[in-house]
């Protein structure tokens, strides 16, 4: 009954949000006549895979401009003062005679870190793959409400748009890094980004969580109320899972956010002391008693550090479904995966302090930290064995899709292993904001995380824009990517060992690094290099919506139910009855069967029944 | 100028489109286009190619790592660096193997999995033996590296000396100022609506404050001589990082943070042992706090004791540089309304680097 009240709701809420309430049968869908508009279509659509196309070409606009911004900042740190005189037309006085400003460097570096944090990896990330495949894979015609999803999306332009308009403002974007600690954040006097800029990036911040919200409240309720028959939690593919759990952190992380972001613009506005105290600045002592910028820091890491795993997570589910299904294997120990992505999740709710071992937080709760901390490297080596494992004695397909997942397998071990370093109070010490956490970080969450999103793209184009990219420009786009980020990210762990901090404009300023200065000048190759590898993917991607060779129905002989839906979208995803599941999702090679793949709504044989499959 | 870029990228797009779809359309003749099939061929290029990057890869970490070896955690100055050293060392040691170990294999299964007409994978769903012996071992390693940790953690963060020197690290946009006990060997306290002229740290004028000894550009520790930092910060937070003495700590406007250690190799050993005359420890900014956060530093000198002491004898207590300060202001009766304007100046200041060309 919920299954067929849906099925109204989503027909009408497409032609009038009113009748939604009390919509009329229409089990004829072929039949029905549709009288979309360009605007209700292509614009307030509240059709997931209209929306999810909606994230993801924002997404990625908002990628290559921030992959454009590291581009500039990196020019500044493997060449310090010399002009380049392409960049003041572009940039005007924040470079003036070519040479990048120091202010705006820190803009630039702050804004690169919001932009892929929060708008690619997670607005982009989830509100693509996640508003794609939820309902496709689980069985349901649309999410559980269309309204709060195209709401949702648009929360996320306009956060997207206030962003973008702070970087033109006269006293510049925020600049204080992308976790904008007060006092720094909070007080126009420190520094010009603190400004206009500042509240701007607070006011996009807290828009960013409303569409967060409602698009994770959405995301949860309609993996649990709308599945198809058969669909128990136990059959749902790994994307599913991991999507709800991130959905699940996105609610209990993101409101202390917005907490964080609301006492901030209370202490910038409104003469609060939240954060502030005891502050002497531009000449005169300020009013502000008994506030502590530590408050801040723990209210804004436990957002922060599930934030890491909200990133993380949905790129996992993505490779575990594309390796399983170029692996031509079920994926290893399927309960053992979502035991893993369980347990992370609950870890990442008690690790936030590793962020702040060394900022005077007490050192007893700095060991408490360091335990939890360094637990999350036992499901996350679960995670790894069992990729490898689901590779061995395969029959593997090396698609694009493929490859970047493996990259990402490859990436989450490079970059994890560092965090064993990074989680122990005593070694933190020296590496804690240095390049070394930059290498960290952008190695285990930003490269692994975009390699997901791009293993996604590549496997899920022919189910989002009925047509296949071209898998040689794959092929090159992925090899490009993938050496260009080990050349950029690997060497920064040497630079941090020695003791180079992060966000510095320059380090010319000590004699100690002038022998890594050669670091920074490869460093900045491989960046161009890899940049230069994404004019390939924008070609392919754009070219192959308009003119690639049109999908097969299953063009990967994957076993999920988006791939029973029509290659032409139509509004309720199925032309007829929704689809049952009879078996799980990874049912690859199975023996005693000629076709290498079971798809999920293939009903049970007898002797499966007889031999407990499930 | 920029209409002349525009109009060449729109070129090179239509340009890259015509080529791409003649191409399509030489595979069409062909038979059609095959994006959604990898042939063996291909299967087996990707493997290829799987081996070599691994090869390069492992090779340029190699690389890289002798060549900087030298630099990376450059040799400890301090009591407790060693064993942080030491920690740091098994525990690159444990990762290094699971990351060559681990990329091994996966590769090895890349290289032998590929698809070849014929083949077909073996169903293998799960198995609780393996699951649970990549669990419990990891399980155990972590456990002891945890244990290992935490020792070194409370080594450094209790050190429990009774006779430590207290030094006062004071932070501001965007510079250091160190403050010594003085003869008393207890800092006066401080207070920040009283920074103004003459008193940048905001000391309140007592018998303990004004025997204290404040310097700027460099301070001295003593060889073998156990230090007890307190830092503070007038305006964001900073951080003194000093990566020579494996020392970092917060300074937070509002509240007082403490760092102990005890320096091991004096300023003169060390540049005997790095054959650089001009080394010098250094003391840096490592918290974002603005547009000169990049070069906010200040030297650090290891004295033994008599060099040491030889050097604070030759400082001025903060009431002899008061005295010098109030003669000053006698002569020139509108100073104090400037310092104001100067302060203003100074935060908004942007110290433009070196140029390296």
């Amino acid at each position: 009954m919920l299954e067929m009240d849906h099925t109204q709701n989503v027909e009408h809420a497409t032609q009038d949000v009113a009748h939604v309430e009390h919509g009329h049968a229409h089990h004829d869908h072929d039949d029905h006549e549709h009288h979309d508009t360009f605007i209700s279509k292509y614009i307030f659509s509240q059709d997931h895979k209209m929306i999810a196309k909606q994230f993801l070409i924002t997404a990625v606009f908002m990628g290559v401009l921030a992959m454009l911004m590291s581009l500039v900042f990196r020019l500044q740190l493997a060449w310090p003062g010399r002009s380049f005189p392409f960049l003041e037309p572009i940039l005007g006085k924040w470079a003036p005679g070519g040479i990048l400003d120091p202010n705006f460097y820190l803009a630039l570096v702050t804004i690169h870190g919001t932009i892929m944090v929060f708008f690619v990896l997670t607005g982009g990330l989830s509100g693509t793959f996640s508003n794609l495949l939820i309902p496709l894979q689980i069985g349901a015609r649309d999410m559980a409400s269309g309204f709060l999803n195209m709401l949702s999306f648009w929360f996320f332009f306009s956060s997207v748009s206030v962003m973008m308009f702070s970087l033109v403002i006269e006293s510049g974007p925020a600049s204080g890094g992308w976790t904008v600690y007060p006092p720094l954040s909070a007080l126009p006097q420190a520094m010009p980004g603190s400004g206009l800029g500042m509240t701007l990036w607070l006011v996009s911040m807290s828009l960013f969580v409303v569409s967060s919200l409602l698009g994770s409240l959405n995301y949860i309720v309609t993996v649990i109320n709308l599945r198809t028959k058969g669909m128990s939690m136990t059959r749902l593919p790994l994307t599913i899972w991991a999507f709800l759990v991130t959905a699940i952190l996105g609610v209990l992380s993101f409101p202390v956010l917005f907490a964080a972001v609301l006492l901030l613009i209370f202490d910038r506005s409104f003469g609060t002391s939240f954060y502030l105290s005891d502050i002497y600045i531009g000449g005169q002592a300020l009013e502000y008693n008994g506030g502590s910028p530590i408050l801040y820091e723990h209210l804004f890491w436990f957002l922060g550090h599930p934030e890491v795993y909200i990133v993380l997570l949905p790129a996992l589910g993505i490779t575990s479904e594309v390796i399983a299904t170029n692996s031509r294997k079920p994926i290893f120990g399927y309960r053992a995966m979502i035991a893993s992505i369980l347990g992370i999740a609950f870890l990442s709710f008690v690790v936030w302090g590793h962020h702040m071992f060394i900022t005077g937080m007490n050192p007893f709760l700095g060991s408490v930290f360091v335990f939890t901390t360094l637990l999350v490297a036992i499901p996350s080596a679960v995670k790894a064995f069992n990729y490898i494992t689901t590779l061995w004695k395969g029959d593997l397909k090396f698609t694009p899709a493929m490859l970047f997942a493996i990259g990402l397998v490859s990436f989450f071990i490079t970059g994890g292993v560092t965090g064993i370093i990074l989680g122990d109070s005593a070694l933190d010490i020296n590496v804690h904001d240095t390049y070394f956490v930059v290498a960290h970080f952008h190695l285990v969450m930003g490269s692994a995380a975009i390699f997901g999103m791009l293993a996604g793209v590549y496997h899920w184009f022919p189910r989002m824009f009925g047509k296949m990219m071209n898998k040689k420009l794959g092929y090159a786009h992925f090899w490009i990517t993938f050496v260009g980020a080990y050349g950029v990210f690997f060497p920064m762990h040497f630079l941090g060992l020695a003791g180079v901090p992060r966000r510095y404009y320059t380090f010319t300023e000590f004699p100690i690094f002038d022998d890594l200065v050669d670091i920074n000048v490869m460093v900045t190759w491989f960046a161009i290099l890899s940049a230069s590898g994404q004019i390939i993917f924008l070609f392919n991607f754009f070219y192959s919506i308009f003119k690639g060779q049109k999908a097969p129905q299953n063009p990967w002989k994957s076993n999920t139910l988006e791939w029973t839906a029509p290659v032409e979208h139509i509004h309720g995803n199925w032309p007829g009855a929704i689809p049952e599941v009879h078996r799980w999702a990874y049912d690859y090679s199975k023996p005693d069967r000629t076709e290498d793949f079971v798809p999920q709504n293939e009903p049970m044989t007898e002797k499966e029944i007889a031999e407990g499959a499930h | 100028m920029t209409l002349l870029v525009l109009a060449v990228i729109v070129l090179f797009v239509i340009a890259a489109s015509r080529v791409m779809s003649i191409y399509n359309l030489s595979a069409d003749l062909r038979g059609g286009r095959k994006d959604d099939v990898i042939t063996e061929a291909e299967g087996r290029n990707q493997a290829a190619l799987w081996v070599l990057f691994l090869m390069a890869f492992l090779g340029f970490c190699a690389w890289q790592f002798f060549k900087y070896k030298d630099k990376l955690l450059p040799e400890a100055a301090s009591a407790h660096g060693p064993e942080i050293d030491n920690l740091f060392n098994v525990t690159t040691a444990v990762i290094a193997f699971v990351f060559v170990l681990t990329h091994i294999i996966m590769v090895y299964q890349i290289y032998k999995n590929v698809s070849v007409k014929g083949r077909r994978a073996v169903y293998f769903a799960h198995s609780n033996k393996l699951e649970m012996i990549w669990t419990i071992i990891p399980a155990i390693v972590l456990s002891g590296l945890i244990a290992y940790g935490l020792t070194v953690w409370s080594d450094v963060i209790y050190p429990g000396s009774k006779d430590a020197m207290v030094v006062e690290l004071y932070s501001k946009q965007f510079d250091w100022t160190a403050r010594y006990a003085g003869k008393d060997n207890v800092l006066g306290k401080s207070d920040f609506r009283k920074i103004g002229e003459g008193n940048d740290l905001g000391l309140i004028s007592d018998s303990k404050a004004d025997d204290d000894i404040i310097v700027k550009g460099e301070f001295h520790l003593v060889l073998g001589k156990p230090v007890l930092f307190k830092f503070r910060s007038r305006d964001v937070i900073h951080s003194a990082f000093m990566p020579h003495f494996r020392a970092q700590m917060n300074c937070v406007p509002g509240m007082e943070t403490t760092f102990e250690f005890t320096p091991t190799i004096t300023t003169k050993e060390m540049r005997g042992k790095l054959k650089n005359d001009k080394f010098n420890y250094i003391l840096l900014c490592n918290k974002v706090c603005g547009a000169s956060h990049f070069n906010m530093q200040m030297d650090i000198i290891v004295d033994t004791q008599e060099e040491y002491n030889k050097w604070i004898a030759e400082q001025q207590t903060w009431m002899q540089k008061q005295a010098v300060t109030a003669q000053t202001k006698s002569t020139d009766s509108s100073t104090a309304k400037d310092s104001v304007v100067v302060e203003n100046k100074i935060t908004a200041q942007v110290v433009m680097p070196k140029s390296s060309h």
